[in-house]
């Protein structure tokens, strides 16, 4: 088993928490693990990454060769198409659908979401509104994580338990809501793929 | 025990913390910062058994190291590759005085750029000081490597340079603990006079430092972090340092290389393995992360001998990091690429944050400057070098830390009056001080703006050695008291501030203008904490 991901969005969005949830199942399923992450300058609302690697064998390099990441999830639709250099011509994109401005030339969505309707695997939903609907505006993340979990190869159950485990100290309720918002992704996901996981 | 899953920095703090650490010094800065960051959280640090403090700048950081290790304790000091610069001093002699308790320098150096001025490479610095280098490939080795390293500096009385890059630094992998070990008790060196760099104690110092070369290069040639791996196919050699090794093996299936490698972690260059290698092979690629250090070494000024490739043949790129695929490419393998990024994907530089009191400090100072010629703002280092883009495209340079203040200076000096310093609070205490003390003595017409948002923003919000001192410290330095000035950088006092700052542009000696607001991201931090403090005190009552 091999994964690499790359995680991707603007500094500040917190694509950390997912690259923790993802870590904390592959670690529970006895998965190698590597992220490289970015830390300083870019942070400050610039367009941040994440290489994330999962094995159940060694793993050597930090970085995720060009062209062999096997999914791009991102919580940003423009961020998601900066690193199609790095994704395999068999790989999965997923990504919010709501974009975050913080530039004037921001471009166009309906040119944005051409761009990402033409790759031939792409998961795309609006991950605000959904987490919005569920009373939980903070839990986009986890319905991005959930709309990328069936391609993930790693139990569903033990991301479940990967939520329960990071919220622990914050109380039931809040790991109920992100266990709905990780749901809501996924169910959006396998009804836009018929994927089943 | 189970494996935690750490930083390349994170397992360098908790290595240290398990090797006997007594003492962790360093000024922060990317991609060195969590290092420090992660001992200062440790339970070790919290109940007093370890000191984990950051000094005004690396240099007083990397002096009080030196003198814990003078009472014979396990010293860390941590920075980023130019912060080297400005602990050189220290460095450099450190090495000509030897260490008594083990001492490790920890030096993060920033190929790329992606946080830094420059990406020089702090293995030079290490050779320079005639020192032992270590330069881990992973997280484990990082991990491992601060044990060996402090034995190694004890077995020697040397400090030890621990050379990382950016790429380790803020990689997680899971780490394996050692058995942890009891910190040294206090013991002086056994010659009182082996700190004393007087010039005739200095010269037998140095040639016992000198003397000491060939044990290090022996130890190297031990070091399980070097290994000289024979393989079949000998048209090629390679040589991979330090994370080099990973991208090297990445490229073939099941890691297995066809061609012998020797893999180095471990510095001064292990002599006799680097002879065997060249000695087999017809060819050498030499793979390292920053400068061609070990490549420089092997080719030689004439290079006269075997063709040796990287990045001074153009086999590599001359700047930047490695990666998998310049890798590939260097081997003559395959390349590969997904699809090109589509143009309608526009740049998104870094910002600064909402709300940022620096928003409204170059609001103001570009107001006050529009009646004048442009390029007379002098910046600094930190989140206000952000002023360099659009909006603001307020600041003309940004050079090393202080250097706001004296180029402003020197400016002045050549008529370019009023010139214009920006500089935060802790880039203040770190290395302007001395540069306002030049500009009061020449009463040069300069307006100093230091922002004092009370924090090391840019890194992460650590303590400002500055906070609750800079108008005293500009009051001691000479600074006439009414032309040091307070402002509140907000929208709503911009006609105030304004004034204020046009005043000291037309005052033809020193002011300083100190707009004075906590910065946004630590304010938010704080204000949870606060939160979190009631919320637990309602549950407790």
């Amino acid at each position: 088993m091999k994964k690499d991901i790359i995680l991707a969005g603007v500094g500040g969005q917190g694509i950390l928490s997912i690259a923790a949830t993802i870590g904390t199942a592959a670690l529970s399923q006895g998965l190698n693990l590597k992220q490289a992450e970015v830390h300083g300058m870019s942070q400050r609302g610039g367009d941040v990454q994440s290489n994330l690697r999962i094995s159940d064998g060694e793993i050597a390099s930090d970085l995720i060769p060009m062209g062999k990441a096997d999914m791009i999830i991102s919580v940003e639709p423009m961020e998601s198409l900066r690193y199609l250099p790095m994704l395999s011509p068999e790989g999965w994109l997923v990504t919010n659908t709501k974009p975050y401005i913080n530039i004037r030339n921001y471009p166009e969505m309906d040119e944005l979401m051409a761009e990402i309707k033409a790759l031939p695997r792409h998961v795309t939903l609006d991950a605000d509104e959904i987490a919005r609907e569920l009373g939980s505006p903070k839990s986009a993340n986890m319905v991005i994580l959930g709309a990328a979990s069936p391609f993930l190869d790693i139990d569903y159950t033990s991301i479940q338990d990967a939520i329960r485990a990071i919220f622990r100290r914050k109380g039931d309720e809040v790991i109920q809501v992100n266990l709905d918002a990780l749901e809501a992704g996924r169910k959006q996901a396998m009804l836009q793929t018929g994927h089943t996981g | 025990m189970q494996k935690l899953l750490l930083l390349g920095d994170e397992a360098i703090a908790q290595g240290a913390l398990d090797a006997g650490l007594s003492g962790i010094y360093a000024y922060p800065g990317t991609p060195s910062t969590e290092i420090t960051e992660y001992v200062k959280h440790s339970a070790e640090a919290k109940n007093g058994k370890v000191v984990a403090s950051w000094g005004a700048n690396e240099k007083t950081a990397m002096e009080a190291a030196l003198g814990m290790s003078y009472a014979g304790k396990r010293a860390m000091v941590c920075m980023k590759h130019v912060g080297l610069n400005v602990a050189a001093d220290a460095f450099v002699n450190s090495a000509i005085t030897g260490a008594n308790g083990g001492l490790i320098v920890v030096a993060a150096d920033d190929p790329s750029m992606h946080s830094s001025q420059n990406e020089q490479d702090s293995r030079f610095y290490g050779k320079f000081a005639l020192i032992p280098i270590l330069e881990p490939g992973n997280q484990q080795e990082a991990y491992d490597m601060v044990h060996y390293g402090f034995e190694l500096s004890e077995k020697f009385r040397i400090p030890v340079m621990m050379r990382i890059t950016t790429r380790l630094a803020h990689s997680r992998a899971g780490v394996a603990r050692l058995k942890p070990k009891a910190q040294n008790e206090i013991r002086l060196p056994e010659n009182l006079k082996q700190f004393i760099l007087l010039p005739a104690n200095a010269r037998r110092q140095y040639k016992h430092l000198l003397g000491t070369q060939a044990a290090f290069i022996n130890d190297s040639e031990k070091s399980a972090f070097n290994q000289l791996m024979d393989h079949p196919d000998k048209k090629l050699g390679i040589i991979a340092c330090g994370l080099a090794y990973n991208y090297l093996v990445e490229n073939y299936p099941d890691h297995r290389v066809p061609h012998p490698v020797l893999r180095i972690g471990q510095y001064p260059l292990p002599e006799q393995m680097v002879s065997r290698l060249y000695e087999s092979c017809d060819s050498l690629l030499i793979l390292e992360d920053g400068y061609p250090l070990v490549e420089e070494m092997i080719r030689g000024f004439m290079n006269n001998g075997k063709p040796v490739m990287g990045r001074l043949d153009g086999t590599i790129p001359r700047d930047g990091e490695l990666n998998p695929n310049i890798v590939a490419r260097a081997l003559g393998l395959a390349d590969t690429r997904g699809n090109d990024i589509p143009k309608v994907v526009s740049n998104r530089p870094p910002s600064l944050c909402k709300g940022c009191p620096h928003i409204y400090s170059y609001n103001a100072l570009n107001e006050a400057l529009s009646s004048l010629t442009r390029g007379r703002v002098f910046a600094d280092i930190g989140c206000y070098t952000l002023g360099a883009l659009e909006p603001f495209d307020a600041i003309n340079s940004c050079v090393d830390m202080g250097a706001s203040i004296t180029m402003a200076k020197g400016a002045a000096d050549a008529g370019l009056v009023p010139a214009v310093a920006v500089i935060g609070d802790s880039t203040f205490t770190h290395s302007g001080m001395t540069g306002l003390l030049d500009a009061v003595l020449a009463k040069s017409p300069v307006t100093v703006m230091i922002l004092d948002n009370a924090t090391t923003a840019m890194t992460g919000g650590q303590d400002s050695a500055a906070a609750g001192k800079i108008e005293d410290i500009c009051q001691a330095i000479g600074v006439e008291k009414e032309h040091i000035r307070i402002i509140n950088p907000l929208q709503k006092y911009h006609g105030e501030n304004l004034a204020i700052i046009r005043e000291e542009l037309a005052y033809e000696g020193v002011s300083v203008v100190i707009p004075r607001r906590e910065c946004i991201q630590t304010a938010a931090r704080r204000l949870r904490e606060i939160k979190k403090q009631k919320e637990t005190n309602k549950a407790e009552a």
